[in-house]
């Protein structure tokens, strides 16, 4: 194994892209994802890659369509606000089946907002823009998760023609962890669909979201959702902790989850069977492990960094069958494990759960 | 130990300069009264000296730092307290520079006082565990950008080789050739090696100018 670094995740998310690759990269700065817009102004041109800082995040985007309709692996990043700037473009990537990865170290919001981290834009990467479209979105809860799902998502991208958006937030971008660079298999895919000059050997590739028969339409829709159900049985991906006996289920994801192991080992010491599905992919969403929890737990607490977005996912995959207790900070503050704490007691009380 | 009027901590971004100033600001303040420690960091929004500035206070050091610091303001601004770095030569002072060139920048306009008066300390913070700081060339790379956006030379190194919680006394002995490499380079001293007090049982006698240091922690790890 090769030796350790240490690195803040920001730039750990940007050698990965270089592992898996990618040697297109197209951003804006904004805080707190800048390091990795700064990391691959540094690298890239050493790897005769391109590195261009655009006039702005709907450009960003355009770029990134525009070399992954050539067949490239491309990528941008931004932060919450910068990735709203973006909302077309992700619509117009799931519109042409083109893959994608795509960052976004969240802050807090709405609007400008503030600077420190948050997961309040769970909806708007889970739900995208306008149109029917899905994106996988990945949520890594440490600097070596978040080297791991960017090789990841690169493959995933390319796999099922779509976007892979990895979900940090502003701590997780800023923390230095050790991480260890040993590349994963990269695995690549042939691309005959891609616009990258036809040799005189094949008709044109048409890449393009517009079509004006509604038939037509219709039927690029429902060709794009066989797609996606195969993604919702294959590439599921979730972390259970502790959960063999638990009568109470955490359910949470990137940094708060790092907060919840805490908060469990805390209630475990109190005698509280606290357990956790840590959801690694947020789409596809882990229904069913949570299903099957609910027929096991006594109540379920969900935490995350926003006023409660996750917790509507929770409640449609688990059928309401047992009480979903809500834990949130928001604005920039990381629940602390006294909050977490507080919210396990109480879904003991409400759910009838041994203390 | 010895020390001049003011130590800056420079290098590249994220070699631990402000974990440095912090302990080496402590360390001060048991030999001397009037101690300050400035944050000129307009690069790094997270972590930064300004989130020890309670518990220095607490112990009687002066804290500059920029009014929009950990706050939600993302503005490179800087303080006017800190013309008292080189107007008021009472005070022992430590400065925590950004990283990188785009760091060192805000430095430029101290600049001029600070080599007039000749009592300086440049410290350049090395860590062999960064990505883009393994070898003792790519950190000359970073010495000559430093130096040019900022117009003060280095004056000496500081060995911060470390891996943050899971550093090994080996890691610290294996990056002794790479500090060393770093001041054959470029001809400057080695002036400390630093390590977390964990493990400097396993190395005392065995590392030069060990300085001892407390890691800072947070909730999420």
């Amino acid at each position: 194994m090769a030796e350790k670094v240490l690195m803040k995740g920001n730039e750990a998310i940007a050698e990965a892209a270089l592992m898996a690759g990618c040697r297109h990269y197209f951003g804006y700065p904004i805080t707190p994802q800048t390091e990795l817009t700064a990391y691959m102004a540094k690298r890239l041109p050493k790897m005769d890659g391109v590195f261009l800082q655009a006039e702005s995040e709907l450009a960003a985007i355009n770029m990134v369509i525009g070399v992954s309709a050539a067949g490239k692996r491309a990528m941008t990043s931004s932060s919450s606000p910068g990735i709203s700037l973006k909302g077309e473009g992700l619509s117009y990537l799931a519109g042409c089946d083109l893959p994608a990865f795509v960052v976004n170290v969240q802050r807090g919001g709405p609007g400008l907002g503030g600077i420190q981290p948050s997961q309040s834009d769970y909806f708007q990467a889970t739900r995208g823009t306008h149109g029917d479209y899905r994106t996988i979105v990945l949520a890594p809860d440490s600097v070596q998760e978040m080297v791991s799902l960017t090789i990841k998502g690169f493959e995933l991208a390319d796999k099922y023609r779509m976007t892979a958006m990895l979900l940090a937030d502003g701590t997780l971008g800023q923390m230095m962890e050790p991480v260890s660079l040993d590349a994963d298999e990269i695995v690549t895919f042939e691309k005959p669909w891609a616009a990258c000059g036809t040799g005189m050997k094949r008709p044109n590739n048409i890449i393009n979201s517009l079509s004006l028969i509604p038939e037509e339409l219709e039927q690029w829709n429902l060709t794009r959702f066989k797609r996606y159900d195969i993604v919702e049985q294959n590439e599921v991906m979730y972390e259970e902790y502790m959960m063999e006996d638990a009568e109470i289920c955490l359910v949470s994801f990137g940094i708060t989850a790092r907060v919840s192991k805490n908060a469990i080992a805390e209630a475990r010491a109190k005698g509280i069977k606290a357990g956790m599905i840590r959801p690694i992919t947020l789409w596809p969403f882990p229904k069913k492990p949570l299903l099957a929890a609910a027929q096991t737990v006594k109540a379920f607490v969900t935490v995350e960094m926003n006023m409660g977005q996750m917790i509507e996912d929770v409640e449609l995959a688990t059928r309401c069958l047992k009480p979903v207790i809500s834990c949130t900070r928001c604005g920039g503050v990381i629940p602390s494990p006294d909050d977490v704490m507080a919210a396990i007691d109480k879904a003991c009380e409400i759910g009838g759960a041994a203390k | 130990m010895e020390h001049k009027r003011i130590t800056l901590f420079a290098g590249h971004y994220g070699s631990g300069k402000t974990n440095i100033a912090v302990n080496y600001t402590l360390a001060l303040k048991k030999q001397r009264d009037m101690v300050m420690l400035a944050d000129l960091d307009i690069v790094n929004p997270y972590y930064r000296a300004k989130d020890s500035a309670e518990a220095l206070e607490d112990r009687g050091i002066r804290v500059i730092s920029s009014f929009f610091a950990n706050s939600n303001v993302d503005l490179p601004a800087l303080p006017q307290d800190i013309y008292a770095i080189t107007d008021d030569k009472r005070w022992t002072c430590v400065l925590d520079v950004g990283g990188d060139d785009r760091g060192a920048l805000a430095l430029g306009r101290l600049v001029p006082a600070i080599r007039e008066e000749n009592d300086y300390e440049m410290l350049l913070v090395v860590n062999r565990f960064r990505p883009l700081t393994r070898d003792a060339q790519s950190v000359m790379e970073v010495v000559s950008e430093i130096e040019s956006a900022c117009r003060l030379p280095f004056t000496g190194i500081v060995n911060n080789s470390n891996l943050g919680a899971e550093t090994t006394a080996e890691d610290v002995l294996g990056s002794l050739a790479y500090a060393g490499e770093v001041s054959r380079l470029s001809g400057l001293p080695i002036r400390m090696t630093t390590v977390e007090e964990r493990i400097l049982p396993a190395l005392q006698g065995k590392v030069p100018d060990l300085f001892p240091m407390k890691l800072q922690k947070r909730p999420t790890e």
